[in-house]
């Protein structure tokens, strides 16, 4: 169901739950998947005894994935553009991340409607964990 | 980096979509692809990164024979040189510009360049050192797909937690 130039406006929003209680073996799942095997990530002696975190935390990569899903959830499938983050906080196991998009920007290129959405993700706390935005096709 | 031949397959879509937890259809059910606007499997929007499965020297991936920096009988398997300020690489930010999405059978290129170098003084973790990487990753037919923006952070000290 993609976006329709004529149901949106500006500053409209739309929000998603895309992780709740994130666990340990999640970041696994994503180390195995994505091939960034960093023990910071996985290894909870070397995360602590070397690196001198309280505990091991979530691939950046693997908020931004997190993410997009709400992203795609919402435009419809591959009609992103754009997509680019800021990794602000870090993310442990236990955290919850909500996603909220908000439309900055409706506008034509080349014939093409696309909608500009600033991208905000924010953990059980509220502190922002990415910030980012995206662009998408979406019809007129 | 360069990753002379990454391939695109179905069931590595499949593993990426779950370790991301998304479980719309379109990244493993090829029947129910087709009836989407996508019209077959498709990639989700981060998965160029797995490329460094395919990357031979990936720092970030245990290397068969080799000292791994991560724990075994001691907390770490190869000591720092340096002393060890307790600094840390992390990705600071991450850039995507998709000119199409990708798909089982692509079998990609992915080349990469430096980008700008900068610095600034951080409130949690000291001098911060800033690098950015491009990368271009380009299909069978040699047609640019994505194009991929990486900024690494070099920390002085651990990042503090308030």
């Amino acid at each position: 169901m993609p976006l329709k130039k004529s149901q949106l406006k500006v500053g409209d929003t739309h929000e998603a739950v895309v992780v709740d209680n994130l666990t340990r073996t999640q970041i696994v799942q994503y180390a195995g998947a994505s091939g960034d095997y960093n023990p910071l990530h996985s290894d909870e002696v070397f995360a602590t005894k070397v690196a001198g975190y309280p505990t091991v935390f979530a691939h950046g990569m693997l908020s931004m994935g997190m993410t997009g899903r709400m992203l795609t959830d919402w435009v419809g499938d591959g009609r992103l553009t754009k997509f680019g983050v800021r990794f602000v906080s870090q993310v442990w196991p236990g955290d919850t991340l909500t996603v909220k998009a908000t439309v900055e920007a409706i506008r034509e290129e080349n014939g093409q409607p696309l909608v500009d959405l600033a991208v905000s993700t924010v953990n059980q706390d509220g502190r922002e964990v990415v910030s980012g935005s995206a662009t998408a096709r979406i019809d007129p | 980096m360069a990753v002379e031949r990454f391939p695109v397959e179905a069931s590595h879509i499949m593993m990426f979509a779950r370790s991301i937890g998304d479980p719309n259809p379109v990244y493993y059910d090829e029947d129910a692809a087709k009836k989407t606007e996508a019209g077959g499997i498709i990639a989700p929007p981060t998965f160029a990164q797995a490329s460094s499965q395919f990357d031979p020297d990936a720092g970030l991936r245990p290397k068969i024979g080799q000292p791994w920096f991560g724990s075994g009988k001691e907390p770490t398997g190869v000591q720092r040189s340096g002393g060890g300020g307790g600094g840390t690489g992390l990705h600071a930010e991450q850039h995507f510009e998709y000119h199409r999405h990708l798909r089982p059978g692509d079998v990609l290129t992915a080349t990469t360049k430096p980008g700008k170098t900068w610095e600034r003084e951080g409130r949690r973790a000291g001098k911060l050192m800033f690098s950015e990487s491009i990368t271009e990753y380009r299909d069978q037919k040699g047609e640019l797909v994505i194009t991929a923006r990486s900024v690494g952070v070099s920390t002085e000290r651990v990042v503090q937690q308030d």
